[in-house]
């Protein structure tokens, strides 16, 4: 079916939805890349009015992706809930865009119609709304998960405590573990990207980390980013796993990509949820996704990068995770070009995960060779923290030396907590002020005096 | 303002990471505020600088070499359109087509190709690519190597149509990482065995990072990349299937 809208002297015609979803969209320069992108601003603009007339049920009965080729829309189809959809059955997606801003649109309303939402509906209302409106929503949307913290409840703001190291050595990565307690990091995951994906490597450093947890009585779960059949071949050799990590796509060519499947990941997600070691809950699953990665592969069906990367997140929700971040400006300026185009997707992709139920974070980030520095970043952090952001990235001194790349640092995160009064996960904030890392005021400042738990962490880790 | 770093400043000697930096309040002091902008300055430049490849075929004389440019034709385009620069110029592929019929017989093929292609950071390539090369070919000794080639404007796939045009079984693309702070000079190696150009996927590879001389140094990660080379060779794969578990690793093994 065909669509139309006409701006000023001009008739715009949209010959399927998918043309429209694109058309509709911010400019970016990874639709410009794959041929999809509105050729004006005008187009643009008709791509919205026509979107914003169409039915929301629409999306039911039109697969983007085939459904006998693409185990993604099975997922999406097949595990849809009508019943949670309901209230909203009867909308366009425009009148949708307007409730979801109104008072009617609370926390625990969007929290019921998550399960009846599938991902195109939620990517196509983010085509129509300004950075303000991804905001209103995404701080609505309240998703909490547990493992040994409580990460996503208001008013709190968690971070990735990220220790990489080029060859993954561990007594370097033990010293950015500790300068990040050391800065009230490391209450999302302390999260290691390995530099080569070794079953070997995996067990000690997730024993390493196991280690320092049960010394200090650290409130921390551990993950090494590798992929998830060396994580699988991991706990087999009994490894001390608490969160299982993948990278995810929004289509099953693009899995593939990553050589991955939904049984492989549901394999992986039964295999750690048996071993039981979370102490508030029991969220295992750790995954990553970023606009682009869907092209990258070659695997986006003709649909834009922002449609592509909502679908990762019904792979994510398949498997109740802990937490789930977009690594935003991470695939570079080819997908999105500068730091306007890496904010508003940083804006779009916790939105649309919230609305979907996630416990949405964001790697804040840049790299070297994209339009954008720290001021940008400065900017995209200030409005995550606004818009109620689950966790972010906390890299010592915002340089990745690893993955080289910058994203957020130990001093970003108790920035952002400091200027909006965020906190971090209970567990760990009582944990932080235990230890003297955490002053009464609740600001970061350790106590470092002969005795002090923060003293006995650092004499313990040197030492 | 303050200069000072943390109080546990000393495990700064373990790691080339920004720890123990110091705090302003919540924030970063100036002064690192200020190597940090220096840092990120370096690294952007390192991303335009141009490739010398007559320099550094001049550096690799002991060895046959040979210039290829991807369908990228400058630095702007290559950096906005990745699909360029994974596709070898028509004339290029018909040249390696070519010089593959030229041998003996009537169909020339190789063990391997070695290809060092500029990616993200030419300087990589001018500091450190001849070092690795000078570690990784004596590593290995009785293969039947290609000519190396030099690539311009070039991305990982690049080397497929390099292997495929050459008839090489294995395809080792040597190539400029994307620039960090620390580090703007660290070459990237990716294995690919009979890899099938626009049809190879990133999980059919194997990658090893952050080869450089304060991180894995050449001589380490030539030992990795001869050691991968050859279970690529036994196994008929690479990418997933082959775990970069080297056998002194495996705890009990």
């Amino acid at each position: 079916m065909a669509y139309s809208a006409t701006v000023g002297q001009t008739a715009y015609r949209f010959p399927d939805l998918k043309t429209l979803l694109a058309r509709a969209t911010p400019a970016r320069s990874g639709d410009q890349l794959a041929g999809l992108a509105a050729s004006s601003d005008t187009e643009r603009v008709a791509a919205r009015i026509a979107l914003a007339d169409l039915p929301l049920k629409t999306f039911l009965s039109e697969a983007l992706v085939p459904y006998e080729t693409d185990e993604v829309t099975r997922l999406i189809m097949d595990s849809h809930d009508a019943g949670a959809f309901a209230p909203v059955a009867s909308f366009t997606v425009g009148q949708w865009r307007d409730w979801l801003l109104s008072d009617a649109a609370t926390s625990d309303a969007l929290s019921a119609l998550a399960p009846g939402l599938t991902p195109e509906m939620v990517a196509a209302v983010s085509k129509l709304m300004r950075n303000q409106d991804l905001i209103t929503v995404g701080r609505k949307a309240r998703v909490v998960t547990a493992f040994r913290t409580t990460i996503g409840l208001p008013g709190r703001l968690s971070v990735r405590l990220q220790p990489n190291h080029p060859t993954d050595d561990p007594k370097a990565i033990a010293a950015s573990i500790l300068d990040g307690l050391m800065y009230g990091s490391g209450d999302a995951t302390i999260g290691i990207n390995p530099a080569t994906d070794s079953v070997g490597r995996c067990l000690e450093l997730l024993s390493m980390i196991d280690d320092l947890r049960r010394r200090f009585d650290v409130p921390v779960q551990s993950c090494v980013l590798a992929h998830v059949t060396t994580l699988i071949q991991v706990m087999e050799r009994g490894g001390p796993v608490d969160l299982v990590f993948q990278s995810i796509a929004g289509s099953q060519a693009a899995n593939r990509s990553f050589g991955i499947d939904l049984s492989i990941l549901n394999e992986a997600h039964q295999a750690a949820t048996s071993l039981k070691r979370g102490t508030v809950g029991q969220n295992v699953m750790y995954f990553e996704t970023g606009q682009g990665s869907a092209l990258s592969a070659e695997a986006h069906h003709g649909l834009d990068q922002q449609t592509m990367e909502v679908r990762a997140y019904a792979v994510a929700r398949a498997f109740d995770p802990l937490l789930v971040n977009t690594v935003v400006g991470f695939i570079g300026p080819e997908y999105l070009y500068d730091g306007k185009q890496i904010i508003r997707a940083g804006l779009e992709d916790h939105c649309c995960g919230k609305l979907l139920g996630l416990p949405m974070g964001v790697d804040v980030c840049y790299t070297n060779h994209a339009e954008a520095d720290q001021d940008d970043m400065d900017t995209l952090l200030t409005l995550l923290g606004v818009a109620g952001c689950s966790y972010i990235m906390g890299v010592p001194g915002a340089d990745d030396v690893m993955l080289s790349y910058q994203s957020t640092s130990f001093h970003d995160a108790n920035y952002v907590r400091g200027v909006l009064g965020l906190r971090p996960a209970p567990e760990f904030e009582a944990w932080l002020t235990r230890m003297g890392v955490m002053d009464a005021g609740g600001r970061v400042r350790p106590a470092l005096a002969a005795g002090s738990g923060a003293r006995r962490l650092i004499d313990g880790v040197t030492t | 303002m303050s200069d000072g770093f943390d109080s546990w400043s000393n495990l700064r000697r373990f790691t080339p990471a920004r720890i123990a930096l110091g705090r302003a309040g919540d924030a970063l002091p100036l002064a690192r505020l200020l190597e940090f902008q220096a840092a990120h300055a370096l690294a952007r430049d390192a991303v335009h600088q141009p490739f010398d490849a007559d320099g550094l075929a001049d550096t690799l004389a002991d060895h046959p070499t040979l210039l290829v440019r991807s369908q990228a034709p400058d630095r702007a385009t290559y950096l906005q359109r990745p699909d360029l620069g994974r596709r070898l110029h028509a004339d290029d592929l018909a040249l390696l087509s070519g010089m593959r019929c030229q041998g003996q017989g009537p169909k020339k093929s190789y063990d391997a190709v070695i290809v060092l292609a500029d990616g993200l950071s030419a300087r990589a390539l001018h500091d450190h690519g001849k070092a690795l090369v000078d570690e990784l070919l004596p590593r290995l000794a009785g293969w039947d190597i290609a000519p190396l080639i030099l690539a311009r404007q070039a991305r990982v796939a690049l080397g497929d149509d390099v292997a495929a045009a050459l008839n090489a079984a294995i395809v080792v693309m040597l190539i400029g990482e994307r620039p960090g702070l620390t580090a703007a000079d660290s070459i990237g190696a990716y294995l690919t065995f009979r890899p099938r150009p626009g049809l190879t996927r990133d999980a059919e590879r194997n990658c090893v990072s952050n080869i450089r001389p304060d991180g894995y140094a050449p001589a380490l990660a030539a030992d990795l990349i001869a050691w991968l080379m050859s279970q690529a060779r036994r196994l008929k794969l690479t990418g997933i299937g082959l775990k970069q578990d080297r056998p002194p690793e495996l705890p009990g093994a």
